[in-house]
Parts: C-alpha cells; structure tokens; sequence
C-alpha cells in the first residue's frame, strides 16, 4: 500500500482505512495495459488516478532516428484503429512544409478512407463498449460488420491493420479495380445492419437506464481538459478538425457536425453511432465521383524537409491528433511529436467518476473510446 | 394517479424494448446454421489471399535460377527496422572486368513490418511481397531467411 | 423387476424389497443411500458438462459462429476435456486467505445443489424425497448457496472477491423474496406444498393454463428472479468479468473452480426444474381437460422425457436473457426487485387470492 501513497492523490489526503483499488494494468476492461487506481467507498468511486506508461514504446523518439517516409508506419502502431488517418496527418505535414499539391484523387481516396476507418474504429468501440457493459453479443456482431471494411482496406492496401498506404505525395498504390463496387456494397450492407445496433443496445431499457445522466462533463471541463472528438462534441464543444480546418476533400462534401448539449454517456455513445451514419453519407457522395489522374506525385528518395516547426491537425476516430515536425533541414526530423486524443481524454476522466459505482467507471471509461497505444506512444 | 400509469407504461415500454432485443438475437439463435466465421485450417486449400496482401518479402527466380537483383542495398537503406541485410561480393567476368554481385539478400521476417517501401524502392523490381501468411516457426533462426537461392545468377537483362 | 419407462414407482419399489429380503433394514437404507449419491454425483457431473457444452453452443448460434467444433463430433467432448484440465490443474492457495473458509466455501455451494437436486421428481417415482413441505424446502435451503458465495469472496482476500461477494449477498438475498412470492402465488392456487401434489393437481392442465392471468405474471417474475438467483445473464453481477475479473471465484483454480462453475449450470437446471414443476406441470404431459383422445396422445411421449424438454426449453430462454441484454448495476438490480417485482408480486398475491376464492380458473 506504501508505494500507491506516494503517487496518489497527494499522500496527506489519504486516510488508513481508505478502500483503493487497481485496475489494470492486467483488466478485462482497460483495454489493454492502462493502470487505474480508484478510491472507493463502498461501490462508490470517489476518485481515480490513471497511471500510464505500462507500454510506452518510445515512438516519438524513434521517429528522430529514421526518415519522413519511414515515420509513416510507426504511425500505424499509436492508434491501430485509426492507423490510416494518423498517416495521412503526418504525410499532411509533409506535404505542407514542402508546399507539394496533392493529384485530387489522391484527396479523394484519403477521404474515403478515412471515413472508413472511423467507421470500423466506431465498429470495434460499439463492440467493447457492449461487451463492458456485459452484453457479450455485440462484440460478434460488431466484428462481423468490421470484417468487410478489413476486406476492402486488405485488398488495396495489402494489410488489415497496419496499412502505410500513404507515403508524402500520395498514396502507396492506386485502388483496387474493385474498390468501388466494394465500397458500395458495404454501405448498402451496413445500412440494414446499422439500426440492429439500435434495437439490441440503444432503445434496450438496461443499457438507458445505465448510461444515461452518468458521468457528465461540462462544456467548459471538456474545454479545458482538450476532450476532443465525439466525447468532446457530446459536451457541445465544437471541436471537429473537418469542419474546422479542413484537409483533402472534406472541403467538397457536405457533412453535419453532431453535437449534444448534454455531455453524459449515453450521448457518447450516441453521437458514435450517428457519426457511423454521416461517415456513410461523406463515402457515398465521393464514392462515384474519383476523378482520374496520378495516385502520387514522384517524390525523391531522400525527402528533406526546410528548416523551421510544421504543425497538423486531423481528425480520427477519437479526436484531434496533431502532428509537430521541428526541422534542421536533414533528412530525419529534429523532433516530433504527437498529440493524441486518448492521452487527454483519459485525464478528463477524474471529472466524471465522482460519486459513481464501479459499473459506471467500466462504462464511462468504455464511451472514451480509450486505445491504450494511443496515449502511451 | 398520473404516477401510477406512468408506472405502469414504463414497466411495459421496458418490458417491449427488452423483446424486442431478444428478437434480434433470436432471429440468429434460430438459424444456427448460418455462421460467418470460417473453419480456418480446414479450408485451407481454398482460402486465398488478395493479390496484395503483404504476407513476406519474396525474391522471385526464373525457371534458369536467376533473379532481378543488383545488390545495390537500396532496400536496406529504405528500412526503417534493419530487416535486411544485403552482402555483396566482387566476381572477375569472362571478359575480364570486375564486377559487384549479390552474395546473399538476408531478411530478418522476425523483425519486419512489412510496411512495403523496400519493394517500393527497389530500382529493378528485385523483391515483392508474398502471400503466404502462415509463419509461425518453432525455433526463431528459421525467421532469418537467405532470398535468393544457391547458385543464383544475376537476369542478362536487368540494368545495372 | 417390473420397469416401465411410463412410471418408475414399481420399479423402485420391486429395488427395495429385493434389497429387504436380503440385508438388515439399516443395511438396505445404507445401500440405497449409497446407490442414490453414486446416481445423483454421476448425474451433476455429466448433465453439468452438457449445460456447459449446451451454453457454448448457444451462445454460438446467437453470435453466428460454430462454437466448439473440435473434440468429438460437434465438440461435444469438448468439455469433459475441459474438466479433465480443471481435474488436473494445482489448487493454488492464495497468501493471507482465510484456510478454512477459503476451502470450505466451495463444498457449501456444491452441497446445496445436491439437497436441492433430491426434492426433484424426474418421472412417477423417480425423486429422492417427497416432503410435505417441499416448495418451502426447496426456496429455504436455495438461500444456503449464498453464504458459500459470500464466505469466497471473504475469504480470498482479494478486494474485487470481496465486491463480488456483497454483492452477491445482496442480491440473492432481495430475489430470494420474489422467488418465495411467486411460488405462494401458486401454492394457493394448488392448495399444497408438496412437489408430487402439485404435479398431481395440473394432471388436467398446467398451472400457467389454469391460473391464466395471474400464473403468467407469477411465471414471468419467477423467470426474472431466478435468473436473479442463479447469478446469471444480465444479473451477473458478482462475477461482472468486466468489472470484477470474475468476482467472488477470481482466486479459486483447479477442481475448487469446477466446484462453483458446476453449482452455476447446477443452479441454473434446478431453478428449471422447479419452473417446470410450478407452472408446467413437472413430468405432466400436456393435457387440456377433456380432450381425451389429444391427451392420449401425448401420454404416448414418457413423463421423464417431458420433464426434460420442458426444463430444456427454459434453459435455453435464460441462456437467451444471458446472451442478450447488458448487465444491470447494482443500485438497478435492488431497484428491479424491491419497487417493481415485489410489488407486481402483492398485487399478484392478491388477485390470485381473488381468482381462486371466485372459482374464475379452471
């Protein structure tokens, strides 16, 4: 007990027969190795202290070591569920600082796929959001509507994953000829299965009566912690990079930014699954209209970047990440760093937990969409 | 009174949202013969990957055992993990020139990510990407792989 | 030896006497005591492994998937492979747990099945005990199974045991009474509290048929609460993987696991059985008053397989509940009970109490 003193909330304010667990860094609910130690009183938490670092892999620091075009498939690994809009962010910055103008199919296709991997970010978050709830059926059917996102990803990108398929310039390879027909199909599918997620979690009374009023953040904590994305949204904080700064071809679509006023969980996880439908609409407005063209400008082998700081903002699956290259004009960058929206959202958490049960800290910590990789980097 | 009905239509709205939830999984648990998984080891033989799929890095041969290879070490440059190692050796030629050849392409598939840029960078189409996906080993040396194979030769017709 | 798979009440009995004829009386009673434990272990064991073969097969369906597909044909030997990992793994005591508690805990849930299993009739005949006071035996020694889960989660000296324990205590304890209510509520519509007299009283009708109304909402509220009782489905609370990592059973490994996770699917075919008995008529077949040549016909199907398929099909509609629905918190899971079933249950109470008075079943 000695050792969680020292690190939890501020040592004098601890009494002796205060109840501290820990979850994690082995939890079924964590997500992976997130440690969080919680206060309780009874069931009832009263405070939490997120501990991290279990798997921090040193990306930023590696990414010093090696060239822009080889940054891009560390990328890959922070975020896995959003790994092909944290490419594009860095080949975005790139682009930029080199003031290189992209083929507009290439922005298309970036587009395209972007929606699509939030889409399969929001699948696989709808899944594990049931299952730390205890409705272990979603998981099976979220997964079985990730697999023909994976399909498409796999056949033109060549991996499920960990895609690189953007490099600065453009894109790895152009898609596959039956991108589009694929594409349709998926939407046409997930559009019939989309409103199952509805009837078996949302209108359930259980899962309502369990979400909704829990773990309010007000407008002006989400502000001030950085809770972007849906979570930050959820708080009506208007936080969305595509609407906001927008890169590729969200400029030429139409799309509506979802808000909510009322910050609780049950909105969070809402505007999630209302994310999935405008995500469909953004694909099928781009989907027939790809123009013809080159998949890549030709770039050098060796890309060195002029001397000075770039910074870009996208939006993933979980909120705005950042990009930050310093530059001393060789050819691997002098720093970079990464501004994930896990790592943020996470420590908001303190503000929503105070006087919940447990149940609620596994819910609450479930609609953060945490991906552990994400905020130790 | 007006307490009491809203009791009772809250019990029933509950009570309906909770079928209607069994419905959706009903329809499934009725149908038991309708699965999405697929029996991996047993379809085997059918299953195939898409063309693209990055499953190792291959060198391909000739049916005269002969590959694309120069041994320029482009590939090795562009990787960003140190996987390959590319050593080469210097031949004298019939006609009396000295030359630079490929000795080995060693591959460390332990290490790789297989993030594609080697194949993207080779000059002369040396390397691709296979398909085989099936790569557990019971000892860690057999990762380590030589790409071209005993007694290769340099394709005539490769630009050097 | 007369032995008719319509009625198994000569066939016991033509046991007994040539047993008599042959040993002392306190021989004979020891021999088939000895008989029916060797009967009712064999049973717990193979019919728990089935439930545990069954849920994954279901649950496997409601998911698209196969499930076990790989020992035997169908997997069906899946999980008696399972048990013979579970048999042969080390029983690891935890440092700082409670020795005595921590071991004994077990033994109570598993021995509370046992009792349980000896009031239930599976056939004419086949029922260890026949007490005039069965269906309040049955709902007394059911709550004995929470003090073996309580004394786990004390004992492991673990603090996610710990919360799973009171949890478990406070929820069994609550649904213990709606369990209780809604067999009143059928009790006054029998008119007995022994087993074999109220399956002899739905010989021209299932309760839920007779008592129409009032059975079906005290059908409904005893499917609630025992599931409830039983820790399963959304009301998994003291296990909550999610929450707990297992709950009051996380330090338990080897046969001590097998001990709870057998008593679960146990817990689960007694709460069935006693579904079964109440509202459907037990073994009964299914007879509509004078119907004679429909009921004839389904005479033709034995008692004990009628028990079965009965007790089958409530399994799967709370395995169905398990696979379905989210877990409910614990605040949620006292409010379900104490300002929703528990008054349902009164007002129940009382119009059965007014439907048998005015002779309106039939």
């Amino acid at each position: 007990m000695a050792e969680y003193k020292e690190i939890l909330f501020h040592s004098d304010k601890i009494k002796t027969d205060d109840y501290l667990i820990n979850m994690g860094p082995q939890h079924p609910s964590t997500h992976g190795a997130l440690r969080v130690v919680a206060k309780l009183e009874g069931e009832i938490v009263e405070a939490v202290d997120p501990i991290v670092g279990y798997i921090h892999s040193g990306i930023e620091k590696m990414c010093e070591s090696l060239g822009y075009h080889q940054v891009i498939h560390l990328t890959d690994r922070m975020d896995y569920l959003s790994a092909h809009i944290n490419n594009e962010a860095v080949c975005l910055c790139v682009e930029n600082a080199l003031q290189i103008e992209v083929p507009e199919r290439v922005k298309y296709i970036r587009t395209i796929f972007d929606e699509l991997t939030r889409i399969a970010s929001h699948q696989l978050w709808w899944c594990a959001t049931g299952l730390d709830l205890g409705a272990m059926t979603t998981f099976f059917y979220g997964l079985r509507d990730r697999e023909p996102i994976l399909d498409i990803f796999e056949e033109t990108c060549g991996a499920r994953m960990t895609f690189n398929y953007n490099v600065p310039g453009g894109l790895m390879f152009d898609i596959h000829p039956n991108f589009q027909k694929r594409v349709k199909d998926f939407i046409k599918y997930f559009r019939k299965k989309l409103p199952e997620y509805d009837t078996l979690l949302t209108g359930n009374v259980i899962f309502t009566e369990r979400t909704k009023g829990l773990g309010v953040l007000s407008k002006e904590d989400a502000i001030a912690w950085g809770v972007t994305g849906p979570s930050g949204r959820a708080s009506g904080f208007e936080c969305d990079v595509r609407k906001l700064h927008p890169y590729s071809a969200y400029p030429y679509v139409k799309f509506e930014e979802k808000l909510a006023t009322e910050g609780d969980t049950f909105w969070r996880y809402k505007l999630r699954i209302e994310e999935m439908w405008e995500s469909m609409n953004i694909i099928e407005q781009l989907i027939d209209n790809i123009p013809e063209g080159d998949h890549a400008v030709k770039m050098k082998g060796v890309i060195k970047l002029p001397e000075g700081e770039f910074y870009q903002r996208v939006e993933t699956s979980k909120g705005d990440f950042g990009v930050f290259i310093v530059s001393d004009g060789k050819k691997n960058p002098y720093r970079l760093k990464f501004r994930s929206p896990g790592f943020s959202n996470l420590f908001a958490l303190n503000q929503m937990v105070k006087g919940v049960k447990i149940a609620d800290l596994v819910a609450i910590m479930a609609t953060l969409d945490l991906v552990i990789p994400d905020i130790d980097r | 009174m007006k307490a009491f009905f809203n009791y009772i239509s809250e019990i029933f709205r509950g009570f309906y949202s909770l079928l209607q939830g069994m419905g959706v999984t009903g329809k499934y648990l009725f149908t038991p013969w309708k699965y999405i998984t697929q029996n991996y080891p047993e379809n085997r033989d059918t299953l195939k990957m898409f063309d693209r799929f990055r499953g190792e890095v291959i060198m391909p041969h000739n049916e005269n055992n002969e590959h694309k290879c120069t041994g320029c070490g482009i590939c090795e440059i562009n990787c960003p993990n140190g996987t390959i190692e590319v050593i080469t050796k210097t031949i004298v030629t019939e006609d009396g020139k000295k030359k630079r050849v490929l000795d080995k392409h060693i591959y460390h598939l332990g290490m790789c990510t297989l993030c594609n840029l080697c194949v993207r960078a080779c000059p002369s189409d040396a390397i691709v990407m296979g398909q085989k996906f099936e790569h557990a080993v019971f000892d860690r040396k057999n990762l380590t792989k030589v790409l071209n194979k005993p007694g290769s030769k340099l394709e005539a017709n490769v630009k050097e | 030896m007369a032995f008719s798979i319509y009625d198994f009440t000569e066939f016991t009995k033509s046991i007994h006497e040539g047993l008599s004829s042959s040993l002392s009386p306190t021989m004979t009673t020891v021999v088939e005591w000895v008989i029916i434990g060797v009967l009712y272990i064999l049973f717990v064991a193979l019919f728990g492994l089935f439930l545990v073969y069954a849920e994954r097969k279901v649950c496997a369906a409601i998911q698209q998937r196969v499930g076990p597909n790989r020992v035997g044909p169908w997997g069906f030997f899946q999980t008696i492979a399972d048990f013979v990992k579970l048999l042969m793994k080390e029983i690891i005591n935890p440092k700082g747990v409670d020795g005595f508690l921590y071991n004994v805990a077990p033994y109570i849930v598993i021995i509370t099945v046992f009792i349980i299993l000896s009031l239930i009739p599976f056939a004419p005949g086949l029922q260890a005990f026949d007490f005039d006071i069965g269906v309040f035996f049955v709902t007394a020694v059911s709550s004995i199974g929470v003090i073996g889960i309580l004394l786990a989660g004390w004992s492991s000296n673990n603090k996610y045991s710990l919360i799973g324990g009171m949890r478990s205590g406070a929820q069994i304890i609550s649904y213990e009474l709606s369990i209780g209510l809604s067999i009143i509520t059928m009790v006054i519509m029998s008119g007995t509290m022994q087993i074999s007299g109220i399956i002899n009283a739905q010989a021209n009708g299932w309760f839920i048929f007779k008592g129409h109304i009032p059975a079906i909402i005290a059908f409904i509220v005893f499917i609630i609460a025992s599931t409830a009782e039983t820790n399963r489905g959304p009301f998994d609370l003291p296990e909550g993987e999610s929450e707990l990592t297992g709950g009051f059973h996380t330090e338990y490994s080897g046969i001590k696991f097998a001990f709870f996770f057998l008593a679960e699917y146990m817990n689960l075919f007694i709460v069935s059985a006693m579904a079964t008995i109440i509202f459907l008529g037990g073994w009964m077949p299914l007879h509509f008053g004078e119907f004679n040549s429909f009921n004839a016909a389904m005479d033709v199907i034995p008692p004990i397989i009628w028990f079965f398929l009965k007790v089958c099909a409530i399994m799967l509609l709370i395995m169905w509940f398990k696979w379905t629905f989210p877990r409910l918190r614990v605040d949620q899971i006292l409010t379900l009970e104490w300002k929703y079933l528990l008054p349902i249950n009164l007002f129940n109470i009382l119009l059965m109490t007014a439907v048998v008075l005015l002779g309106w079943h039939w």
